[in-house]
């Protein structure tokens, strides 16, 4: 029971980050498939997402925000990194980005070639 | 191979891990002067809009980017979309594209859709309150939009409309950041308004003025990209997937 309580809770995340990432990493390399790629992608954005986020977590800490909960005074003991949170707040709308120009790709090659398996692609390698 | 070499490493990184117990300083000055300085208690807006806001403007430049971007792969040619058009017309839409929803589905758009535009553009005037914020309110309004279009698939969405207002609050953005240089300490610098009282919804400076012109510009350039891939499979005959 003892070891269940000090079992730091943002390690979970931290794990999990790091299988979502090799699960996407694996997709992107092992698949065929043009939105399986993107799939894989997303997966491991959100992985990476998760990792930072676990990074910024303190011990007992609540989100930064300062309200009676957390008076001004205590915050610094009482709140965790906000710096992580804001670069994952980027970097998800820039993945968000990338997702939707990879996706409008995908929709194109589909359009030209009639077909989302990059086996088929060839005449257009380089 | 690769995998493998990652997992092991990522292993011995996860065994290896401590939580932290205290912030790091630059946090620890962050959340000790943050509410101070900006007047924002959410001290993660305090960082993205105000001492990291120039990155910010990046990120909006690169989803303006990555929508133009869309737009340009997914335009079609005025011969093209004739083309298709008698085609459609040819064939006497029995893709039935554009079947029309039911009752009740047009009903409890009518009802929800003001609803969610609503909370959106609450999410984005409250960010420097409470969990939120200008990314995420224009998320939600794009989610609206979005409920919009799989609801009642004939409604058709104004380019212009889109066009006007995302280059407005864009601009706007823009200079209230250079009104920050002239009036204040910087640019993208909030305090050239008064803060007003803390933790009231006219506080923070210009905090809550940024956040919903990035509201605006995120809802409706993700709107614009929804309503491009939209276009794009419906005058399509088979699905592209």
């Amino acid at each position: 029971m003892n070891t269940l309580i000090n079992f730091p809770i943002s390690l979970i995340v931290l794990c999990s980050g790091f299988i979502l990432i090799l699960l996407g990493l694996w997709g992107m390399l092992t698949q065929r498939h043009l939105i399986r790629i993107i799939i894989g992608f997303s997966l491991m954005d959100t992985g990476i997402h998760m990792v930072m986020v676990s990074i910024g977590y303190v011990t007992g800490g609540t989100a930064p925000i300062i309200n009676n909960a957390v008076p001004m005074s205590e915050a610094t003991n009482l709140v965790v990194d906000p710096v992580p949170s804001a670069l994952v707040l980027t970097a998800i709308v820039i993945g968000l980005g990338v997702t939707a120009v990879m996706l409008s790709f995908a929709v194109r090659i589909y359009k030209t070639h009639k077909t989302l398996m990059i086996d088929k692609l060839t005449e257009s390698k380089w | 191979m690769m995998l493998g070499l990652m997992a092991i490493i990522f292993f011995n990184l996860a065994a290896n891990y401590t939580e932290n117990t205290s912030l790091s300083k630059l946090a620890h000055y962050y959340v000790e002067k943050g509410p101070q300085e900006i007047g924002a208690a959410n001290i993660v807006t305090a960082v993205v809009v105000t001492y990291r806001g120039l990155d910010t403007l990046g990120e909006v430049t690169v989803l303006f980017i990555s929508a133009a971007g869309v737009g340009l792969l997914l335009r079609r040619k005025k011969a093209e979309q004739n083309n298709n058009h008698k085609k459609i017309n040819s064939v006497k839409e029995t893709a039935n594209t554009h079947k029309s929803s039911s009752e009740i589905v047009e009903t409890a758009t009518e009802l929800l859709l003001p609803m969610i535009i609503l909370f959106g553009v609450y999410v984005f005037l409250n960010g420097h309150l409470s969990p939120g914020g200008g990314f995420q309110g224009g998320a939600i309004i794009a989610s609206g939009t979005m409920f919009l279009l799989l609801a009642l698939p004939k409604s058709h969405i104004s380019r212009l409309l889109i066009a006007i207002t995302e280059s407005l609050s864009g601009f706007s953005y823009v200079v209230v950041g250079v009104l920050g240089v002239v009036m204040a300490g910087g640019f993208l610098d909030n305090r050239f308004i008064s803060s007003g009282t803390y933790g009231n919804l006219f506080s923070a400076g210009a905090i809550p003025l940024i956040y919903s012109f990035i509201g605006l510009k995120v809802g409706f350039e993700l709107s614009a990209v929804l309503d491009r891939f939209r276009k794009e499979t419906s005058n399509e005959e088979d699905d592209p997937v």
